[in-house]
């Protein structure tokens, strides 16, 4: 088994600069985080709304630096702060961003978008490149003749599926994902979650997902960390998570989740009738 | 009494390939005091058809419809200055991709002071205050902080909280929520429909909300609008729904549930529906 990317110890500070109005603070996101995820394998990461999910993936997408702690992609101890990243190195972790619409350029074609990494970090020549970008957006479930579009003109979940095409056209090693399936449709949803588990497959790719529905967690995860205010308080693998979470965050994720049972639906409608009609 | 009510309205769009039909003839009524849900696979139109009463879609659009009015008034006929005293006060819209939706340049606390002030009449000072309880309501942690900071300080899930804050502000009497908890995990989500639900109750609003998820629907909705291709397949109050889905796109989404998964396979749509693809 080969470890594709760990963590040890990592933090995140954020510096709050001060002004006329208030001090300057200091906002600890990560809080000491440590984690592995092999080759071919999901890390799924579940927590709380602000509990540092995005910061800490920013960080393993070798985006934003750690403030401490240490990252190894491949065994490697990598610090984007001190050093360089190789074009390899770019191209082996990728990264699909919580919010589509703001990683795309407005200004750039769909098309453009997918071949855009292709040009920027490999040789691939041109007919080459158009072709896997056309593979690739049929694979997400769009039509070529969406080539020539910009961003503005498809739907959320299209503009969800572009960001994960474009981040899938190197084949990376290691694919960081952000909420990637929040703004789809079932359908779409599961369209997308197959497409991902072909890609792992095929691929031997390392996923770290993050997510906040559960039933999608317990589909794609083999391990889950559950994060609350920075802090990872509780890991293992999916099953140990599912069958006996032990922290109360956990719990408490398990008993809100929604329910479609026709009897809750049944007893909810009769109590807003009855509320009607005290009003009238 | 209907508070909002559209007939057949078709939405176009002029693309480098050609007129393309986003949404291709649907009614969407809304009564007073009522929660209507519009459920739909990605690309079917649901954003398109709100904006489209809003008035907020691109030139390159073109609306028609047999009949578009709010209280009885005609938005068509109606001139831009009276429709901008409707649109924002009386009906306001939380979208889609609220971190694209707020403007990076301003404090959060600047931009829903501003709502308060344009579109409620409010005095500087009872804006501030006002602001700062609605960033309580909506469960923003440390609201006095977040006032005061820049979006990209802020996460996603708090973005799209400051976007649900500014759009009950001003106590609009139809809230369109345009997938208004898909950043959230399950407990805030949870926190934010009952909110929406309780002031629902309280002011009598009424709510369109789009969403993918049948949990959501199931806890909130009266009413029930499923959307494929740009047209309406069925349209149920939300008990008959669930005990009786009619049109197979509606099984196939309940069916979809990844707790539905056979195998390590999600089902899809597709699987359900045997019907030649239309164009995007
Ligand atoms: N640039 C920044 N400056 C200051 N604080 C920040 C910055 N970015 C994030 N934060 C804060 O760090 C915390 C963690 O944010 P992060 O975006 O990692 O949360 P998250 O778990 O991804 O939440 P969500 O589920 O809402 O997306 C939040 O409280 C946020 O306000
Ligand atoms: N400005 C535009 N120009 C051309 N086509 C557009 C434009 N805006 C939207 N569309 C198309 O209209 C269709 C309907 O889009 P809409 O945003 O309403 O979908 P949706 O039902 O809200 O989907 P989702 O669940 O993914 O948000 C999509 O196929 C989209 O590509
Ligand atoms: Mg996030
Ligand atoms: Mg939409």
């Amino acid at each position: 088994m080969t470890v594709v990317v760990e963590g040890r110890a990592i933090t995140r500070d954020y510096l709050v600069p001060g002004s006329l109005t208030r001090k300057a603070k200091t906002v600890h996101a990560v809080k000491g985080i440590s984690f592995a995820v092999e080759r071919g394998k999901t890390l799924a990461i579940v927590g709380e709304s602000g509990s540092g999910k995005s910061t800490l993936a920013r960080i393993i997408a070798l985006i934003d630096p750690a403030s401490g702690g240490e990252l190894r992609i491949e065994g490697q101890p990598v610090d984007i702060a001190s050093q360089r990243l190789t074009r390899e190195m770019r191209s082996k972790v990728q990264m699909v961003f919580q919010n589509p619409y703001g990683s795309l350029n407005p200004r750039q074609k769909i098309g453009d978008v997918l071949m855009e990494p292709l040009l920027l970090n490999t040789d691939t020549p041109a007919a080459e490149r158009r072709r896997r970008a056309e593979e690739m957006l049929v694979k997400v479930g769009l039509p070529v003749e969406v080539f020539n579009r910009y961003p503005h003109m498809f739907s959320g979940g299209q503009r969800q599926r572009i960001a994960i095409a474009r981040a899938l056209m190197l084949k990376p090693t290691l694919l960081v994902l952000d909420e990637p399936v929040s703004a789809l449709d079932l359908s779409v949803q599961a369209q997308v979650l197959n497409l991902l588990a072909d890609l792992q497959a095929e691929f031997n790719l390392a996923y770290v997902f993050i997510s906040h529905d559960l039933s999608v967690v317990r589909y794609i995860a083999d391990d889950v960390l559950v994060m609350n205010k920075g802090e990872a308080v509780e890991q293992g693998t999916r099953e140990a998570v599912f069958a006996a979470p032990s922290h109360p965050y956990t719990r408490e994720l398990f008993a809100a989740t929604p329910i479609t049972d026709v009897e809750a639906i049944r007893a909810r409608v009769a109590r807003r009738q009855a509320l009607r009609a005290a009003t009238i | 009494m209907s508070i909002l009510n559209i007939r057949n309205l078709t939405v176009r769009f002029a693309t480098s390939t050609g007129s393309f039909t986003a949404v291709d003839g649907i009614d969407v009524r809304v009564d007073k005091g009522e929660v209507l849900a519009i459920v739909g696979e990605s690309g079917s139109g649901k954003s398109v058809s709100m904006l489209a009463a809003m008035g907020l879609l691109p030139d390159t659009a073109t609306v028609t419809a047999d009949e578009m009015t709010f209280d009885g008034q005609n938005l068509l006929a109606m001139s831009p200055r009276d429709r901008r005293r409707i649109i924002g006060r009386e009906i306001t819209m939380i979208f889609q991709e609220p971190i694209a939706s707020l403007n990076p340049s301003f404090t959060a606390g600047y931009q829903i002071e501003e709502v308060l002030r344009y579109n409620a009449g409010m005095s500087k000072r009872d804006a501030r205050a006002r602001a700062l309880e609605l960033f309580k309501q909506v469960g923003i942690p440390e609201p006095e902080e977040k006032l005061k900071s820049y979006p990209h300080q802020m996460s996603g899930g708090q973005c799209q909280r400051v976007m649900i804050a500014m759009a009950i502000a001003t106590g609009p009497r139809l809230l369109i929520a345009d997938e208004p908890t898909t950043a959230l995990d399950v407990t805030i989500q949870k926190q934010i429909l009952d909110l929406l639900m309780k002031l629902q109750e309280q002011t009598g609003m009424a709510l369109i909300l789009i969403t993918h998820d049948m949990g959501v629907v199931a806890e909130t909705a009266d009413r029930v609008q499923v959307q494929y291709k740009g047209k309406k397949m069925e349209e149920a109050d939300v008990l008959s729904l669930f005990e009786a889905p009619k049109h197979p796109y509606t099984r196939a989404l309940l069916s979809a549930l990844p707790e539905n998964a056979t195998g390590d396979r999600l089902p899809t749509v597709s699987s359900f529906m045997v019907e030649p693809e239309v164009k995007v």
